[in-house]
């Protein structure tokens, strides 16, 4: 029986990106099936009854839910290109600082972007505590993985393109390069590897739909 | 007496710090239970878990891997002989995967929220949330299990220790709250997991006793909800 591998996306979630790199780094063919979320169809509702969100994932009509879920997944299953290491305390670290990523790192970058003033001011050192943890996992290595990307670069590689969109969108420079001179090489050293760059979502229209969510969280924030 | 090689810091009543002792046990290996007093954290806490400062840590040799469901994995891993934790198919540990993730990041939080819940309707709402997810994972036992006593199969597998950890904490919220949440009429796949799961030789000695946790419970609420400085 042929493979059928299908991705239930959007053009811009930071999630299911690191789908797309991930099947694409171990070469799976497989169908993209934009998902208008605000539309949903009723096949994607029937894979992630739970959440409703994407990336969903379906091989040969068995659907998975949740990015690092998926990329465990994909690892388990297409055995070439490894992007987790064999050793299982390599593998417990990278796993540690995916979810950090997710649990901490992401959503108090989120709150530098989506406040301003007083607010931002004070969003601004957990975020910069959490971006330097992040900093230390890279002494020593070209890549998280160390010399290739691995699951660790694939979980935290949004930090590649969306820092620069948040911080255009909201003035702020987080990332310099006196504080974080690896993860700034890092950012530019993943960006170059050929599966990533050509599948960035459009930086303009980032920029655009990112201004907009600024403005609604500050909008919501103001005093009535 | 020689330093044991594998330690866990963590406390008899959390339910995450029962994770890796179950699957220590699970796997027959020997370890060290450096138990934290409660309102402090230990010096070897701190350097252990500098990110989060939180138990459980599994201290193996000299490294210190953190959050439970990360440790269980790596039991299971290192441990390769002993039972198996996670199931052998991609797809059946992606689904144990995916049900571990949303007892951890919905369905907990939801039963602990019936205990902060102000007011009758609020706590009736809660509970009716909490018993919605155990509708799901009801529907996910019978998936999971195939028939079997465990989401894992025959044994105890990684989504049976990732939920079952709770249950001790899930019968407090029932008492304290005068309320059942695990009903035999919406889920008897569950109900009878439950029994089983807390009979197990890998879980009774580190599943605390109901009436232990109720006091520790009350101690617990006591300081939070003790009026704010003005």
């Amino acid at each position: 029986m042929a493979e059928e591998v299908k991705l239930f996306r959007t053009w811009s979630s930071p999630f299911a990106l690191r789908i797309v790199w991930a099947l694409k780094l171990k070469g799976i063919e497989h169908e993209t099936i934009f998902e208008d979320l605000a539309n949903k169809s009723s096949l994607f509702l029937q894979y992630n009854p739970v959440y409703k969100k994407v990336p969903v994932l379906v091989h040969n009509g068995k659907s998975i839910s949740e990015s690092l879920v998926i990329l465990e997944y994909i690892e388990e299953t297409w055995k070439q290109t490894p992007i987790l290491p064999e050793d299982p305390y390599e593998k417990a670290v990278a796993r540690f600082w995916a979810k950090f990523g997710d649990d901490k790192l992401l959503p108090s970058l989120w709150r530098v972007f989506v406040t301003q003033g007083k607010e931002q001011e004070e969003a601004i050192a957990p975020a910069l505590e959490n971006l330097k943890f992040i900093e230390e996992e890279l002494k020593g290595k070209k890549f998280f993985g160390g010399e290739t990307v691995g699951f660790l670069d694939l979980a935290l590689g949004y930090l590649a393109n969306l820092v620069s969109v948040l911080e255009e969108t909201s003035g702020l420079k987080l990332i310099e390069a006196e504080k974080f001179p690896l993860l700034l090489a890092w950012m530019q050293n993943f960006s170059d590897v050929p599966v990533i760059k050509e599948n960035w979502p459009p930086q303009d229209k980032l920029i655009t739909k990112f201004q907009a969510i600024r403005e609604t969280y500050l909008a919501a924030a103001a005093p009535k | 007496m020689a330093a044991k090689d594998v330690k866990i810091i963590g406390a008899w009543p959390s339910p995450y710090v029962m994770r890796p002792r179950i699957a220590l046990n699970i796997k027959s290996v020997d370890y060290e239970f450096l138990q934290e007093q409660m309102g402090t954290k230990s010096e070897l806490l701190l350097k252990s878990n500098p990110v989060y400062k939180k138990i459980p840590v599994l201290i193996h040799g000299d490294k210190p891997v953190c959050e439970s469901l990360i440790i269980v994995q790596y039991i299971d891993e290192v441990w390769s002989s002993g039972p198996s934790i996670l199931p052998s198919d991609p797809y059946d540990r992606a689904l144990a995967r995916f049900w571990a993730a949303y007892v951890d990041d919905k369905w907990f939080p939801l039963l602990r929220s019936i205990a902060m819940a102000q007011g009758e309707e609020a706590k009736k709402e809660a509970v009716e949330q909490v018993e919605e997810g155990l509708v799901l994972l009801e529907d996910a036992f019978v998936k999971c299990s195939k028939g079997k006593n465990f989401f894992g199969g025959d044994q105890i597998g990684f989504l049976d220790i990732a939920f079952g950890c709770f249950l001790g904490w899930l019968r407090v919220t029932e008492k304290m709250n005068n309320v059942k949440l695990l009903d035999e009429a919406k889920t008897p796949g569950l109900c009878k997991w439950a029994v089983i799961f807390c009979s197990d030789v890998a879980v009774k000695d580190v599943m605390p006793e109901t009436e232990k946790l109720i006091e520790f419970a009350k101690v617990l609420f006591a300081k939070f909800k003790a009026p704010p400085p003005k």
